[in-house]
């Protein structure tokens, strides 16, 4: 929800960078950007439309260069970028310029189950980028077992 | 458009396979909000005139599932789910969470109207703007998770394949019923991911009868925008305090389960063996048990809820290994427990998963479940009777094998059951030349929630359930004709009272609908004329009822005959619902209500409240 009330200044799932997928009931997959050191996507843009921000490290979409073309999406190992629903452009976590609104509301809420890590960039960060649909497998199994197989 | 609302409402003729688009004027959204409010409105309109000639369970009956304004802001979103009840023959709002309700707004609709019949099985397939009718012929009496699995997939893969472009989108949100349902169950529910259900009212005997399995919606568009951002998001922030304090906060950690020992060992109102009994003394399903053995997720919440109460369950060893529920909450805890005499954490677990699956509503199940025993036990219906099942208490298998049997009306006493606890009383009744309806824990034909009254140590007292418009409902029950009727507000603008239950809370809902709609409805205004109007429609139903079945108050105005046995056990031994206070209670919530002596709405109260159609309907039983 905050993500899209900083990003969008509305509640609106799809144009969220941060979606909770839920392919299996109690199987909550949240997708967003891993901050791999590898930038397929960044690689990918035919356009220039994507670049490291120097501060964060994150990915910054120009909006006026991207054509919602989605080379990005493909070059993701976890396809996780995705074009805004209504307009002509990719959404990436920027990690709100340094200071994740995610985080800021979890912490206030009381559940602090997030929180801003800072760590030398690393290949095993890549490994989170997976599609919701093999996180959930893996999730699954782990949540119900062998019951997991009739589930997903 | 008004804050909170996308503005619009899909219709649906299922006999012509016709869709068009409804509006409601902002008046008519500002009386009755919405849900089981704008449920009621619309069902009067369209039903009221020949309200006691519409058979629930025939193609004219509506089958509806609106949002409100505050769905998806406030904590905890929700769809109510309504239409004429099969049970009661009144109406009842009947709200379940989940996603549905956000992807349905998202995709700009603020519900959907349902009317006729399919001739075939089918599903709805709502992308945004554009809705269709889909054959569901390959779920068709399919479980729950069955069905939820493959439509999902089914959808999604459509939904991907539409939107390549994009990248991936979220799954949609799938509202559905069991096989209970598609047989026309009367206490099937309307469901959502697995373990939640719109159990009261047997709305999922409705979506059978209309050969309607699911609703599958997508949006990807925003909330509708509202009136006052900063403010709903101030409020928000003001409920995720309250998620951290006091009794919400046990909730958020246990969920509601949590109480299913101490309902029974200390407040002895928790059904036991069919309400024969309402005390235990059993710590085998306390929640430490649960928690310890079973759960896999302690704070499991619907998109936007920071209460977390729901908690996954799953069973990994043993006869009842892969059953999956949620919890189990208070509710299944107690009616698939104590209240079939079983006291085992994982069997309980297991017929919650079972029921679930099947389509069942809990509750309404469960207590039919509890009913049959109790006649078994008493030797009223036989083995025979059964197809060689022999229910007794504290028997999971017997009562999971019932439970299937009249899931898909599988012989001659499992169809009478299915028709749910009071119809089938009144036709075992005549079979058996035994009158069996002091056996049925009702009140207007809905099985009674988990909370009883004879100890008065819980929520519930007198008149809660006899005089409430909802029936057995316990999420609904009446206590003085103004503060009760924060419970018809919840289920209008629809969001979860689970949150809004803690104290401390007071005005804080009225903020919001001010934050989210512009309006300045006050909580005065509503407790004493907006919530009436509702609750006069539901009560006109309610008393036209027909065409099987007619209220006749204020005798049917009261409690089961259960409630009036003294309890035979525990701190509370002896203690019984008291007559002589359940008579002048009613009396004075007939009065506090405009109702007169025989609990019809006085027609200058309805007058009063422009609601001529309602006092002319009324002459038919006055």
């Amino acid at each position: 929800m905050v993500c899209s009330l900083r990003h969008e200044k509305q509640i609106w799932p799809e144009a969220s960078r941060i979606r909770v997928f839920m392919l299996v009931p109690g199987v909550e997959i949240p997708h967003f950007c891993a901050q791999c050191k590898e930038y397929y996507c960044v690689k990918s843009c035919p356009f220039n439309a994507l670049s490291v921000n120097a501060k964060t490290s994150a990915v910054a979409v120009d909006r006026e260069k991207c054509t919602a073309c989605g080379a990005c999406i493909r070059a993701c190992p976890g396809k996780i970028p995705h074009i805004h629903p209504k307009e002509k452009y990719v959404l990436i976590c920027d990690l709100c310029d340094g200071d994740p609104q995610c985080v800021k509301v979890c912490n206030k809420a009381g559940y602090n189950a997030l929180r801003v890590v800072r760590e030398p960039s690393s290949v095993s960060h890549s490994l989170f980028a997976r599609t919701p649909e093999e996180i959930t497998r893996d999730v699954a199994e782990n949540l119900f077992g062998e019951k997991a197989e009739e589930l997903v | 458009m008004v804050g909170g609302y996308a503005g619009k409402f899909l219709n649906i003729d299922l006999s012509n396979e016709k869709i068009t688009e409804t509006r409601f004027q902002n008046e008519i959204l500002r009386q009755y909000i919405g849900g089981r409010g704008l449920g009621a409105k619309i069902l009067w309109d369209r039903l009221g005139s020949r309200w006691e000639k519409v058979d629930p369970l025939d193609p004219e009956n509506l089958f509806l599932a609106l949002t409100g304004p505050l769905t998806g802001y406030f904590h905890g979103a929700r769809i109510c789910i309504t239409g004429k009840s099969p049970q009661s023959n009144g109406i009842i709002g009947s709200t379940v969470s989940g996603e549905f309700a956000i992807e349905l707004k998202c995709a700009g609709w603020d519900g959907v109207i349902i009317s006729g019949k399919a001739k075939e099985p089918v599903y709805i397939f709502i992308d945004n703007e554009n809705a269709q009718i889909k054959s569901a012929k390959h779920v068709w009496q399919k479980d729950s998770k069955t069905t939820l699995k493959i439509l999902t997939k089914e959808v999604k893969e459509e939904l991907d394949k539409r939107y390549v472009k994009y990248g991936i989108q979220k799954e949609p949100g799938v509202l559905y019923t069991g096989p209970a349902g598609d047989n026309r169950v009367r206490v099937a529910a309307v469901e959502q991911k697995w373990s939640h259900a719109a159990g009261y009212g047997g709305y999922g005997a409705v979506m059978g009868s209309k050969n309607l399995k699911a609703i599958v919606a997508k949006g990807t568009g925003p909330l509708p925008a509202v009136s006052d951002l900063e403010e709903v998001e101030r409020l928000m922030g003001e409920y995720e305090k309250i998620a951290f304090s006091g009794s919400r906060d046990r909730i958020r950690r246990w969920g509601t389960g949590y109480v299913g020992y101490e309902v029974g060992a200390e407040r002895s109102a928790e059904p036991v063996r069919n309400w024969q009994e309402e005390w235990h003394d059993e710590k085998s399903i306390g929640g430490p048990k649960f928690d310890f053995r079973y759960w896999v997720k302690r704070y499991w919440g619907d998109y936007g809820c920071a209460l977390t109460c729901m908690k996954l369950a799953v069973v990994k060893a043993g006869p009842y290994k892969g059953a999956i529920t949620d919890n189990p909450d208070y509710e299944m805890e107690a009616y698939l427990g104590p209240n079939l005499g079983i006291f085992d954490a994982g069997g309980i677990i297991y017929l919650s998963s079972l029921l679930e699956d099947l389509g069942y509503s809990g509750i309404n199940g469960g207590n039919l479940l509890a009913f049959t025993t109790e006649l078994f036990e008493r030797g009223i219906m036989t083995k025979n009777d059964l197809g060689g099942l022999e229910p007794r208490w504290g028997d999971i298998a017997a009562q999971a094998e019932l439970a299937k049997r009249i899931a898909f009306r599988d012989g001659k006493y499992f169809d009478i059951l299915a028709e749910g606890t009071y119809r089938a009383a009144l036709k075992i009744s005549e079979l058996k030349g035994i009158n069996v309806l002091p056996y049925a824990v009702h009140v207007k034909g809905v099985e009674v929630g988990a909370h009883g009254t004879r100890s008065d140590e819980d929520y519930t007292h007198d008149i809660s359930y006899a005089c409430s418009v909802q029936g057995g409902d316990h999420t609904s029950t009446v206590r003085d004709a103004y503060d009760d009727m924060s419970t018809v507000f919840h289920d209008s603008a629809v969001y979860c009272a689970i949150i809004a239950w803690a104290g401390g809370l007071k005005g804080v809902d009225w903020q919001f609908l001010r934050a989210v709609t512009g309006w300045d409805t006050t909580e005065e205004e509503w407790k004493s004329e907006l919530s009436h109007r509702i609750v006069h429609i539901q009560r006109a139903a309610e008393l036209l009822g027909g065409p099987d079945i007619r209220w006749n108050p204020p005798k049917d105005d009261d409690n089961p005959p259960r409630f009036y046995e003294p309890l035979p056990s525990g701190p509370y031994k002896g203690s019984v619902t008291k007559r002589e206070v359940m008579g002048s209670r009613r009396r004075e919530y007939y009065d506090a209500m405009g109702w007169d002596e025989n609990g019809i709405p006085r027609s200058e109260v309805l007058n009063k409240l422009n609601l001529q159609d309602v006092d002319k309907a009324l002459d038919k039983v006055r």
